[in-house]
């Protein structure tokens, strides 16, 4: 007799008791269908030209938070008896304490703050010889009780002692978790951290960096932050829902291009839209969070900061199709008019997303905001994330980065990609923020790097260790939840399989 | 207008000095070093056509005496350059500081530089000074990668126009230099003189052998003493990768040892020479 789903997921012995409980509490969220879905939508669902990334049919949190921990920092936080820390020491706990109870479609904390604004007060305990053992504990209490890769820390755009210190231990400990941004602005950040960061990338797939000028632009009325893999969104805010368009097969439907830019496409616009109306209604309305979670009447979220995400990916594969490009090696990527393509295709899909008066997000002008989603392992080869030439088809870096740095303006709720090289550049850090450089200069919001020979590496957007996924693979269990999707990309979407970029970088 | 031969455009390079350059590889070169990594760059083509009967792809031909490389049917096998029995390459095309200078603009954003090697881009001063004043104009920085085979101390304005030199200096001993290269390396010192009473002595390379201790000892020794704390000395670790056969019969199919290379670094260091880099 086949296993019920329960009964799978009890019995499964490569999931730790964490992931159990949290599949089953899925499990049962997607059990319930009080939310309204248009049968259009299930029926494009079912099709697979959309996707709602499992986020359950009962949503009873927003899928990204974003909490403004400056009010920890100033007044502490009532409902968790955390009074205002007096040193660096009393912060960590108090983070650590509060992070427990931050939500998110994982469960754990999307976003942890921007720790070089947030330890700035307690800066002149960086020369305290225990504070590095402070933070050393900090940083593994997190990786080893917050297991996902989609936890997210911020850092800079300005300089500390004690971010210095973060990145050093970072490099030390080789951890997984958290994820960690820093936010780089070349007229504002000092050449030492940006290098410094260069290195700790290298050696441990991360700090990745953003865009600072271009999204502090962007986000003038309410600062940003950069939350779960590379998502751009209002701190004390975040993201709704996060449903996603795949282009390439919603292309399949088209009788050409025309088709698809005319008829295909706004249908499935459309519906997205209509389905984020629903998912945001019934978050703010049906369920609690908005009306009784302490996040929200402390005052560390506001209702109005956040936005529907939506998520776009196959750019490639679907240009290629509506191209009749078999050969993915003269198509996306190295084809000027694949390239041209799906620049139109952005255009149109972005005009219809803001022409479209978003539900409770007034403090992101009403809007929901487009989203280079990252792909998930059940994608296999058949949609690329976002907007990225597919595995194995990347152009030369130059080309590589022109191309992205022209897409990445239609995504402001996040889109990067990931560039890995070998042993000639990893050992010229300049060379890589001179790349860094000119390609925030021409519009590329996020850029990420590993180098060939990590055991910490990024698989889409997120981090796994290649050490747990060979855990897997041999039936052991993983501590952390994102090690099994890394397996899947690993497997079906060749997600480690990135172009290596050598001393010719082509 | 003046055009030269080029074996190679790199759009990005993290090898070739401080930072992200463009990189120029121009043809020909008056050294024979045995241990040449790239030495398709050596000689100007002779366009003898060996290289159009051995390209599997049909990408060569020979018309009126001169080969036609066509880049759309070239996979980068490189079997051309394997074949070619005069240290060169059909690839090498005839540029102008105009054509180079369009390259270098699209990649502007992203670089701090251009470098011009080889081959010998001494061989070159005229063009080269035509395609710095350009560059600099861009805000950028020019460096010469030159094994100093001709005297700089001719080549004033050049000199003073880039932002430094990379100089290889094989070997102290002149009896072995000639051994490696063909060529006594009397100009290559008075460069070595000349470049630091200038100023302009951005780096200096040595490639460190295997099998002969004692000339890597003398030449680390002897160039760490002059260039002290005022350049940067890179030692290079011999590695076979393109070295043609002559080369390997006298060097072997071997890599260097990195704490071989360590204990010379520590020997310029005790030198003065304070900053030394491994690669």
């Amino acid at each position: 007799m086949e296993k019920t789903e329960v009964m799978k997921i009890i019995s499964d012995e490569t999931l730790t008791y964490a992931q159990q409980v949290l599949a089953l509490a899925r499990l049962a969220e997607s059990y319930d269908d009080t939310l309204k879905r248009n049968p259009l939508w299930i029926k494009a669902l079912k099709e697979g030209k959309v996707c709602d990334l499992n986020e359950g049919l009962a949503p009873y949190r927003p899928r990204y938070i974003l909490p403004d921990y400056s009010i920890l920092l100033e007044k502490g936080c009532s409902f968790l008896e955390i009074e205002k820390p007096k040193n660096l020491t009393e912060l960590c706990f108090d983070l650590l304490i509060f992070y427990r109870h931050v939500p998110s479609i994982t469960s754990y904390p999307v976003y942890l703050g921007n720790f070089t604004e947030l330890f700035m007060p307690f800066e002149d305990e960086a020369d305290n010889p225990s504070t590095k053992e402070v933070l050393r504990l900090f940083l593994k209490s997190i990786d080893k009780t917050l297991c996902d890769s989609f936890v997210h820390a911020n850092v800079g755009p300005n300089r500390s002692k004690l971010t210095d210190i973060i990145l050093d231990l970072t490099k030390e400990m080789q951890l997984a978790v958290p994820n960690i941004t820093l936010l780089y602005d070349e007229d504002v950040t000092p050449r030492d951290l940006a290098i410094h960061a260069v290195d700790v990338m290298l050696a441990t797939s991360k700090p990745s960096f953003a865009n600072h000028k271009k999204y502090s632009s962007e986000h003038s009325n309410c600062p940003y932050a950069i939350a779960s893999c590379y998502n751009a969104l209002n701190v004390g805010g975040g993201g709704y829902t996060l449903p996603r368009l795949r282009l390439y097969k919603i292309s399949t439907e088209a009788k050409d291009a025309d088709d698809f830019m005319n008829n295909v496409l706004p249908r499935y616009v459309d519906l997205i839209l209509e389905n984020i109306d629903q998912r945001i209604k019934f978050i703010v309305e049906e369920s609690s969070f908005f009306k009784s979670s302490f996040l929200v009447k402390e005052g560390f979220v506001e209702r109005e900061k956040f936005t529907g995400m939506v998520g776009v990916v196959g750019v490639a594969e679907c240009v290629n199709n509506l191209l009749g490009i078999e050969n993915k090696a003269f198509g996306f990527g190295h084809n000027e008019k694949a390239e041209k393509l799906a620049y139109e295709i952005l255009s149109k899909i972005e005009k219809i997303v803001n022409e479209h008066k978003g539900l409770y997000c007034s403090k992101c002008d009403d809007k929901y905001q487009m989203h280079a989603q990252v792909g998930i392992d059940t994608d296999g080869l058949d949609d690329a994330p976002g907007c990225r030439v597919p595995v194995g088809f990347e152009p030369p870096l130059f080309e590589h980065l022109t191309l992205e740095s022209t897409l990445h303006g239609f995504f402001p709720c996040g889109v990067g990609d990931i560039f890995k090289f070998d042993q000639t550049w990893s050992k010229s850090k300049d060379a890589v923020l001179d790349v860094i450089n000119g390609a925030f200069r021409k519009g590329l919001r996020y850029f990420t790097a590993y180098s060939e020979d990590n055991d910490v590496v990024r698989v889409t957007g997120y981090l796994v260790k290649k050490s747990e996924i060979d855990k897997l693979t041999n039936g052991e269990q993983s501590i952390n939840n994102c090690t099994v999707f890394g397996k899947g990309a690993k497997e079906k979407g060749r997600a480690l399989d990135r172009k290596v970029y050598g001393k010719n970088s082509d | 207008m003046e055009k030269i031969p080029i074996n190679r455009l790199i759009d990005f390079s993290p090898v070739d000095g401080t930072g992200n350059r463009f990189a120029i590889f121009v043809q020909k070169c008056p050294f024979r070093c045995l241990y040449c990594h790239n030495p398709e760059t050596i000689n100007e083509c002779s366009a003898c056509g060996v290289c159009v009967e051995a390209c599997p792809k049909g990408a060569l031909k020979k018309e009126s005496g001169a080969i036609i490389y066509d880049e759309s049917k070239c996979v980068g096998c490189d079997t051309c350059l394997r074949v070619c029995p005069n240290l060169s390459s059909p690839k090498t095309r005839y540029m102008s500081v105009e054509e180079i200078e369009s390259r270098i603009t699209r990649v502007r954003p992203f670089i701090r530089g251009i470098t011009v090697s080889g081959g010998e881009c001494a061989l070159y001063p005229s063009f080269l000074e035509e395609l710095f004043i350009r560059v600099k104009r861009m805000g950028l920085t020019c460096l010469i990668d030159s094994n100093g085979a001709k005297p700089f101390k001719d080549l004033e304005y050049l000199v003073d126009l880039c932002d430094g030199v990379m100089l290889d200096v094989k070997a102290y001993d002149d009896d072995f230099h000639r051994k490696l290269t063909s060529k006594s390396n009397a100009v290559v010192i008075e460069n070595l003189d000349y470049l630091l009473s200038k100023n302009k002595l951005e780096e200096v390379r040595t490639v460190i052998l295997p099998k002969y201790d004692d000339q890597n000892r003398n030449t680390v020794d002897n160039v760490s003493r002059i260039i002290g704390n005022k350049s940067r000395y890179k030692l290079i670790r011999y590695r076979y990768y393109g070295v043609r056969e002559e080369g390997l019969k006298e060097f072997g199919k071997v890599i260097v040892d990195e704490s071989y290379a360590q204990a010379l670094a520590e020997l310029a260091r005790k030198n003065g020479c304070v900053d030394v880099v491994i690669s």
